[in-house]
Order: C-alpha cells, then structure tokens, then sequence
C-alpha cells in the first residue's frame, strides 16, 4: 500500500560527463560510439568514468557528475538535496525537469514536474512585467486561461504592482525574482523543483516564499524538491533530505540529521581545517589548536547556542610555573568580540613535568549569530606575552531553534541573547 | 496494485518521438513566442515595422538594376521589378526561416537549460512569426502588382491556380524548418555549421532562381545547377502562381513535395536526438 504513495521514484540514476574542451576528439569519439551502437555493443565510453571529485586531478576524460543514486519521494513530502558546491545537485535536478537526459537510469513519476531552476528564466528584457508573466507561465507549462485567472494573485505576491506594465530590463534583481517566484508559485505541478533560487530576495520576501512553499506542500499536497545551501530553510521546509557527494548519495534521512552529515562531509576535503599545526624554535609555544563541536567531534561548524572546544597543544621545555592562555573571537571583518582568558576564568596554572601540555578549553553556549568568526590566541609567560596567532582558525556557527519556537534568530547581529517576556 | 506511472525519463529514445499531443498542450506558448518575437524585434527602432517592407523593396531596386539594367537578363513579359520582388519576397520567407531556426539551440541555451517544454516549438515559432512577416512584403507585393496593372497598363495576371499559394508556402515552411532543426542539433557540436549557413544560403539564392529565370538556365544548358534544389522549383512556382509566368513540371511539383516532407522528418529526427542531450555538448 506504500507504494502507492510514491509519487516519484530514481533508480540506479547515473549522468557521465566529459571533461576537457569539446574539440577534434569529438568526432572520433562519436564515430566509435556510433560503431559500437551499430554492432549492438554498450557504449566504450560508459565503462571508463571517475567519480566527481573536483579538488583531485583525475586520469580519465569521463567523469560521473552522478553515480547510481537511488530514492524514492512521496506525495506531499518536501524532500531537501544538499550538498557542496559540484555534488551533483544541479545535475539531479537537471535531469528530473528533463532539461537533459541521464546517462542511464531511470527516472519515473506519476506527477507533472515543474522547475523554479532559475531567476527570471525565459524572461524578456523589453516586455513588461505582465507579458513576462504570461510568457514566463506558458514556459512553465500553464496555458493563457491559467495564468489569466490567477494573474491578480501573481501581481499581488509578487508585489511589483506599480511596476507591471514596464520592461522588465529596468526591474531590479530583487524584483525580477519575486516576479519569476511569483509565476512559479501559482504553477499547480504536482511535483516543484526548486533551486537555490531565493537566495536574492530580501528577507520578507524569503519568508515569503517559504510560506507559500510549505503551503504548496501541506495544503496542495503537493510535492516540492527543495536544493540550497541555506540550512536553516532547509530545516524549517524539509522533513527529510538527501545528502550528495561526489555524485552519490551520502545519507538519506531525516533532515537534522542529513545536516550534520553535511556539515562534515564539508570538513573531509575543505581547505580550512580543523587542526592547524606549528612549529617553532623557541622554547615555548602553541603547537597545535584544533577545534571541536559539543559532541566531541571535529569540527568547525557549531551550532547556536551550544560549546565549542578548542583543544591547544602547547611545548614547553622548560617548566614554566606562570602561563597565561588568551582566547580572542574575533568577527570575519575584524572587530574583537570576546576574549576568553586563563587568568580570569580559572586559577590552574597548567604546571606539568611533561614538555608538551594537552590543554582543554570549552567555551560554553556561544550566543553568536551565523556566520564565520575566527580565533586569535596569545600566549603570556610570567606576563610577558611571547607568541599571538592572529586569526589563525575560523569557525562558523549556523542556525538552531536555540529559542525552541521554531523561529531562527535573524539579521546582522554579532550576539542573540535569551529573554523572558511577561505581561503584568 | 501499482498505479501506472505518468512518465519516465530513460536515457532511450525512439527515433522519431514527435509528441504530437504535448506540442499542442503547449500551443499557447506558440503563440507567445511568436508574439514575443514580433513585438520585441523592433523595439527602439524609428522606422518599426517599416524595416519589413525597406528590405525586400531595396534589394528588388538594386537586383533590377544590376541583374536586368545592367546584366540585361530577360524576365518574359513582366516587369523586372515585379519578377524580382516575387522572387525575394518568397525566397526572404526561406531564407529567415533557416537562418533563424538554424541557432535554435545555440540562441535558447539559457533558457533550454533551465526548463524543460517541447524543444520544437522554438522552431516551429519562428517559422509562424516569419509567416506574419511574409504576409506584410507580401501585401507590398500586391500593392506594386496593382500599381503596375492599373497605372503602367502592364499585362500582367495572375495564375488561375493562385489558391494553391498557401500549400507552396506551407511546404516552404517545412523545408526551411526542417533543414533549420538539422542544422540547428548539428551546430549544438560543430560550430563549423554556423559560417557555413550564413554565407551558403547566399550562394544559394543564386541557384534557386530568385534572380535568373530558368528559362535563362536551360537556355545556356547549365539547367543541372537548379535541377535538384527544391528551392529553386518553389521560387519558379511562386512566380507561375503570383504572375502566370515561367514553366512548371511535373517532376518539379512532386520532387519539391517529397524532399520537403523528407527534410522535414529527417529535421524532426535529428532534433529530437539532440533536444535530450545538446545542453552537454554545447
């Protein structure tokens, strides 16, 4: 009876690409292909593909931006697809709104698929606002009728009304995606496929957007796939996500959980790590600074509102009876927001026979807002400061309900603070 | 029990895969495309629509004077001026029709690379929106027509088969759509394909009979330069069709309603190979 449900199903999908410049090669490539079809044998080129990985140098002019990925989506689910930049993302979309064909695999669904892939797709500069409607909606696939009998509402949510009777080539960014957002909304697929496309609107118009989606979902029940890079949209829409990597599928599952796995996977093969080392001539130094989540994982992403670790690696030769160990956050354009000192917080003075000194510091509910902060540390030796690591490694805190009402704390704030609100 | 799915996406395809019934639930976005392009080509222009009736009316003023004036090449007993803007006029419906459907892919990559919708209305638009085109030179047509009969006293007339004109136009419309879809998938690989359309299909107006009758061809015993281009029979019975003038054959006829059902399908076939995949390789 389950099965029933499902409105779409991907099976053992898989999209090859060829890298490299499109060039002389390609006819005798071609020629080969079309020989081995003409024998009945499978393509020659099929067999020799890489998996995806962008950073590594590859042998094979074949690569798979997709490889055998596997799911299933019921009717009425938002189904979140996250994952780095070059996962494959786009690819997966790409080929369920059939704006190309996959390599081999299937895809099938008992839904009509409509795409919001891009801002403004298929608009005209020099029509107005309301032609762009009516042609915007014919390409999504909404006959002249449709569009007609809802184009009050479509100029209502997009709330460009002053502006719908000129050209579209002197809207604003801003207000070309709420028109395209618009038309696409009042789309009634059974299936919406959506891509990263409200990351331009201001925020009313994002919240916007978001409610109309959910709508589309529990009201329609209707069916959205939901790819962006922003966790916390991801996390208010999605019951459940896929997790991409490398063409695949990393995890699938509920969503808070497909997050994490994210965010780790971010860590495996990013630039900026986790651990720094150093090395050093003197006789006392940081050696190594590593960060951790609340979990004990390492990791530079920290959720709202919980610990972040910071294990310190120190060398010392001689045994040092006064060591100061200063901790400054730092924000990404500069401005110092917190010092976490030895001296203040506790009374160890961290003496050890042992040259090199494992140091432990957990700095507790952080109340910073999302974004990238970076670490200085500075080292005092019976106060005289002998080392500062300027900035040396970031980390970034992304969103959590850390006021439990379902409302992600918003804008360009560097603290949130928890309140108690009553009325007398 | 498994209800039956709605559509599949397989990397298969059959080999002609014209989806007669999703072409015609897109039709209203036919028509948009074709408004699109007429109210948008001349957009912050002086002359507007004007430029429709300058291009051929120019180019028959010129081809009188070089070709009949200066080359002296006999034209029956019409008036040069009229046989040339017959010829142009028909031959400019071609013409736009190829060129224009030629760079489909290449034109709409944006647009064909974010959603999805029957890739042949792109062509089939542009060879609709050309036809209200041609309709405007073709009233300029008839407006000169009137004015020679009537104020110059020149025995012209036209064909009593004029009716059939629609059907000519119509299997003009599927030669250049087709050739266009054929070359169109081609240069989403070989941009090669491009300069090759732009400067062939001027040589090709001087073998399709636009400005040298056929007469003159056979006359000088070179008739096997115009004998297998399609084009060619069309323009000569355009001008039998608009001013009773010039040699019609049986061959012709069929030869020219045969190649362009075949291009046609050829096109159909080809674009439908390329429409799954192009946005890949181009």
């Amino acid at each position: 009876m389950m099965e029933d449900d499902v409105i779409l199903k991907v099976e053992n999908l898989s999209k090859q690409y060829r890298l490299g410049l499109v060039g002389t090669g390609t006819i005798s490539h071609d020629l080969n292909r079309f020989l081995a079809r003409i024998r009945g044998k499978e393509d020659p080129y099929l067999k020799i593909g890489e998996s995806n990985d962008r950073s590594t140098k590859g042998t094979s002019e074949y690569v798979w931006a997709l490889k055998d990925i596997n799911f299933e989506v019921k009717r009425g689910e938002v189904l979140g697809i996250i994952g780095k930049n070059g996962a494959g993302k786009s690819t997966l979309l790409k080929i369920l709104s059939k704006v190309t064909g996959p390599t081999t695999g299937a895809i099938k669904s008992r839904g009509r698929i409509a795409s919001l892939l891009e801002v403004g797709t298929g608009f005209h500069p020099e029509m107005t606002g309301k032609e762009n409607i009516f042609l915007n909606g014919a390409i999504l696939g909404m006959t002249k009728k449709e569009i007609a009998s809802k184009l009050d509402e479509i100029i209502e949510f997009s709330g460009c009304e002053r502006y719908v009777e000129t050209p579209v080539k002197r809207y604003s960014s801003g207000m070309k995606v709420r028109l395209a957002f618009a038309v696409a909304a009042f789309l009634e697929p059974d299936i919406l496929v959506v891509d990263e496309v409200l990351a331009v609107g201001d925020a009313e118009f994002q919240k916007k957007a978001i409610g109309k989606m959910q709508d589309i979902s529990s009201e329609g029940g209707r069916t959205v796939l939901f790819v962006s890079h922003d966790m916390a949209a991801i996390k208010s829409l999605c019951y459940k996500s896929i997790v991409l990597n490398n063409g695949s599928i990393l995890f699938e599952g509920e969503v808070s959980k497909a997050i994490d796995k994210y965010l780790q996977s971010g860590i495996e093969n990013s630039n900026d790590n986790t651990k720094i080392e150093f090395t050093s001539q003197k006789s006392t130094f940081i050696r190594e600074i590593s960060l951790k989540n609340h979990l004990n994982n390492s990791t530079k992403f920290i959720e709202m509102g919980q610990d972040l670790i910071i294990d310190l690696i120190l060398f010392c030769s001689e045994n040092k009876n006064d060591l100061k160990i200063s901790v400054l956050i730092v924000s990404s354009s500069g401005e110092k927001i917190a010092a976490i000192r030895s001296h203040e917080s506790t009374s160890q003075r961290f003496q050890s026979n042992n040259p090199i000194r494992k140091l432990n510091i957990r700095i507790k509910e952080l109340n910073l807002m999302p974004k990238d902060y970076y670490l200085t540390f500075a080292l005092a030796v019976n106060g005289n400061t002998i080392e500062t690591k300027n900035e040396v490694i970031k980390f970034s805190v992304f969103e959590n309900d850390v006021f439990n009402t379902g409302k992600i704390p918003k804008g360009n704030f560097i603290n949130y603070y928890m309140s108690e609100w009553s009325i007398e | 029990m498994q209800q039956k799915w709605l559509f599949v996406i397989t990397p298969k395809t059959k080999l002609i895969d014209l989806n007669l019934k999703e072409v015609w639930q897109y039709r209203d976005l036919l028509m948009l495309f074709v408004k699109r392009d007429v109210i948008t080509l001349y957009k912050q222009t002086i002359l507007g629509p004007l430029w429709y009736l300058i291009q051929p009316l120019f180019t028959s003023v010129i081809f009188t004077l070089v070709f009949n004036n200066v080359a002296g090449i006999q034209t029956g007993g019409i008036p040069p001026f009229l046989f040339n803007l017959a010829g142009i006029t028909t031959w400019n419906y071609f013409k736009e029709c190829l060129t224009a459907t030629s760079d489909t892919f290449k034109k709409n990559e944006q647009i064909f690379g974010k959603v999805y919708f029957p890739r042949i209305i792109m062509p089939m638009s542009i060879v609709v929106s050309n036809l209200l085109k041609f309709g405007i030179q073709l009233l300029i047509f008839i407006a000169f027509y009137i004015y020679y009969s009537l104020y110059l006293g020149s025995s012209i007339q036209p064909s009593i088969y004029i009716f059939l004109f629609p059907i000519l136009v119509f299997s003009m419309g599927l030669l250049g759509l087709g050739l266009g879809m054929v070359i169109s998938s081609m240069v989403t690989k070989y941009r090669d394909l491009t300069f090759l359309v732009s400067f062939g299909i001027q040589l090709l107006m001087y073998i399709s009979l636009v400005v040298i009758p056929l007469s003159l061809f056979q006359e000088k015993g070179v008739e096997w330069l115009v004998m297998y281009n399609p084009m060619g029979y069309i323009i000569e019975m355009a001008r039998f069709l608009l001013l009773n003038e010039g040699n019609i054959s049986q061959f012709g006829i069929i030869y020219t309603g045969v190649s362009s059902i075949l291009i046609f399908l050829l096109g159909i076939v080809i674009f439908n190979k390329t429409e799954k995949t192009f946005i890949d390789t181009i």
